[in-house]
């Protein structure tokens, strides 16, 4: 299937709660509501048409000229050989969206991450940790507005 | 072989205590195998077939309690500074390090952008020898250790007060 | 007050442990010998270079992609030119091409045969080790030729390939194709085949092909678990397609489909179908241009994409969202060793300690590029 079937049977079945479709990226992506994301991706998942095998990468981008953060999801399938990026968009003062792990286990890491770098809250997740910073790091450092720190432990940074 | 054995047929040497031990030590500076980076990889090749480290004593051991000689061979980040404070600890005296590659001396490309990386292994223990290059050639490091070497013969252990 | 579990141990591996392959910190739950829960500890090397992309411009990042996966830097170079030439959308000069696939394809054996000989010392057999380095020196001697630096190459630019190749490296590359395949029979006999090496391999952390999806696990760790996906194949860039090799996939020869011995397997198999692959693209050299034209200061068009390559540990992702100006607004790097590494929780209930080595090893993950 082309990124536009896929936007189309998508928005048939989740009627309302798809916003927008976006022709220009690559791979084309479909901008939904945060809170059916998890419906939306066990969706994708299961459909034998679809059958989106494993999620690519999640990433997530600070909009903070627009007061925005986004949580790209990149997906693919193995047996059908399409890829569609999901985005769902939040709001840059309180972060959160619900996490995909139930759907591919793989998710997990990639939403640590996701909270380690941007503060990104992702609700209901098994372990939500600090993964590549230390427990005791303070801020989000791929925040647009972070600023470095001058002191960490003992010694300057 | 027979190199010594022909020549000294009555096995007496003269030398001073101070030469002796430095000697020794020099001679057999085993070093911890800890490689954090890029840099990791060239000591992994200098340790191997084609430069073959062990002509000079040196030989890797897997701990800290082991090693004479820490080589810092790539970037040290702040989550890792105090496990490498820590390993220093555990080395037994006397003990060297020789920070090997930009990073280790310095934070190296990462010196101005990056947020997560120590800028020079020095900021939290001693270094006596420092090899420059990003990674530094094995040629490099090797000239690094006999440096090391050279400045391990200087020292004076015994002397008068 | 935290309730002790007194049945299982609490055992640190890393992060200074010779075996984990880096700066990776396992927390192992043991009870003796049997492990009943291995967590990850990661970020002992993060580097922030996510965020050093943000604040320079788009060339000068490319030195930082030769760090990302040191022991595959023309692939890291290679996948990162490939994805902002997506948003510049230029035409690269067939000799570049030619050159790149070489260097890709000289690199990929180089890095396998690192996981080779490592995963050999892991083992606890040392002389594979030594020959695995004693080969990867000749291809480090090619690379000195073409660009000076023996680890870090900074080769492969955007639009092109940094210089030309200099005289005699067409031959130097020919004797290496010669020289090198008779290798690959010395490893089999010497390790492959080893009735030890087998019994610590065959049948231990057998990957399904279902987890390997669900967890994100690409490449020849992939390909083990009996999927025939690589993306030289599924999503040709350069010019891959029009080059004859074979995409070797797991068959559980020794054991089960999937097993630490497939893993380990495919990178020798690889190893041949890439010397296959150079010796097509020197027959195929023509000359050239080593460089498409691009401008000075780089003003990379607004958008967004996702590009991806086949590097020698996995799928390789370049996410890069431009604002139009010289540096880019947003690049995440979608690291193969990653996935790859988040599996291992699950592979590992219920093995050996000493297996779990194994595991570690025949994953072949590099800690850089999961740290970042
Ligand atoms: S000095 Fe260069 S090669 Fe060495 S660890 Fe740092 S970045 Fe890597």
């Amino acid at each position: 299937m082309d990124a536009k079937q896929i936007y189309q049977t998508l928005s048939e079945k989740f009627t309302g709660r798809i916003k927008q479709f976006q022709e220009n990226t690559h791979p084309a992506s479909v901008v939904v509501e945060s809170d059916a994301i998890v419906d939306i991706c066990s969706f994708l998942k299961r459909e034998t048409e679809l059958e989106f095998t494993s999620m690519i990468s999640l990433s997530g981008v600070d909009l903070k000229d627009q007061g925005k953060m986004l949580v790209i999801y990149h997906l693919g399938s193995i047996r059908h050989k399409h890829k569609i990026a999901l985005k769902v968009e939040l709001d840059r003062n309180n972060p959160h969206v619900p996490t995909v792990e139930k759907v591919w286990p793989g998710a997990n890491w990639y939403e640590r991450e996701a909270y380690d770098l941007y503060g990104i809250v992702f609700d209901n997740h098994s372990d939500l940790r600090r993964i590549l910073l230390p427990d005791d790091w303070e801020g989000w450092p791929m925040r647009k507005d972070y600023v470095y720190p001058k002191r960490y432990h003992t010694w300057d940074v | 072989m027979g190199v010594l054995e022909d020549r000294l047929p009555e096995n007496i040497l003269f030398t001073t205590v101070d030469k002796f031990l430095n000697w020794s030590k020099k001679s057999s500076l085993w070093y911890m195998l800890f490689a954090t980076a890029c840099c990791g990889i060239e000591l992994m090749q200098t340790g191997a077939s084609r430069y073959d480290l062990d002509r000079f004593g040196a030989v890797f051991r897997a701990t800290p309690r082991q090693s004479d000689l820490m080589i810092v061979a790539g970037t040290i980040t702040h989550k890792m500074a105090d496990r490498v404070k820590k390993l220093y600890a555990q080395m037994p005296s006397p003990k060297y390090v020789i920070a090997m590659g930009s990073c280790a001396n310095t934070g190296g490309p990462f010196y101005k952008d990056s947020y997560a990386v120590l800028k020079g292994v020095d900021r939290i223990i001693p270094v006596d020898v420092y090899v420059p290059g990003c990674p530094p050639k094995p040629e490099a490091l090797i000239e690094g250790i006999m440096k090391l070497q050279e400045r391990i013969m200087e020292k004076k252990t015994l002397v008068k007060k | 007050m935290a309730v002790v579990d007194e049945r299982f141990m609490d055992l640190n591996m890393g992060p200074q442990h010779p075996s984990t392959h880096g700066v990776l910190r396992l927390l192992i739950k043991t009870d003796g010998e049997v492990v009943s829960r291995v967590t990850p500890y990661i970020g002992y090397l993060h580097r922030a270079l996510e965020k050093i992309a943000e604040r320079l411009t788009y060339p000068q990042f490319t030195p930082f992609t030769d760090r990302l996966d040191y022991l595959a830097s023309m692939n890291c170079n290679l996948a990162y030119a490939l994805t902002v030439e997506k948003l510049l959308n230029i035409e690269i000069p067939r000799r570049a091409q030619i050159l790149r696939v070489i260097m890709a394809e000289l690199n990929r054996i180089s890095s396998h045969l690192i996981a080779f000989g490592s995963l050999s010392s892991d083992m606890g057999a040392f002389t594979p080790f030594l020959f695995g380095i004693r080969e990867r020196e000749f291809i480090n001697d090619l690379f000195e030729m073409v660009c000076g630096a023996r680890l870090t190459y900074n080769y492969i630019r955007i639009g092109g390939v940094a210089q030309d190749i200099p005289d005699g490296f067409i031959d130097k590359t020919k004797e290496f194709l010669d020289y090198f395949p008779p290798k690959i029979k010395e490893y089999n006999d010497l390790l492959s085949y080893n009735a030890i090496f087998i019994k610590r391999l065959a049948n231990i952390a057998v990957i399904s092909p279902e987890d390997a999806l669900d967890y994100g696990v690409t490449g020849p760790n992939l390909r083990a678990s009996g999927i025939k996906w690589d993306l030289r194949r599924e999503e040709p860039y350069l010019m891959y397609n029009e080059l004859d090799f074979d995409i070797p996939v797991g068959r559980g020869e020794m054991g089960r489909v999937g097993d630490a011995w497939d893993r380990y397997m495919m990178r020798i198999y690889e190893m041949e179908q890439s010397a296959k692959i150079v010796r097509q693209c020197i027959d195929m050299f023509q000359q050239g241009d080593h460089i498409a034209k691009v401008p000075k200061v780089l003003k990379v068009p607004a958008g967004e994409v996702y590009v991806r390559a086949e590097n020698p540990r996995g799928e390789l992702g370049f996410y890069l969202i431009s604002d139009g100006s010289t540096k880019p607004y947003r690049l995440k790097i979608r690291a193969p060793s990653f996935a790859n590494l988040s599996i291992v929780p699950k592979l590992s209930g219920g093995v050996m300690i000493a297996d779990l080595v194994a595991i570690i090893g025949s994953l072949d993950i590099i800690l850089p590029e999961i740290d970042r």
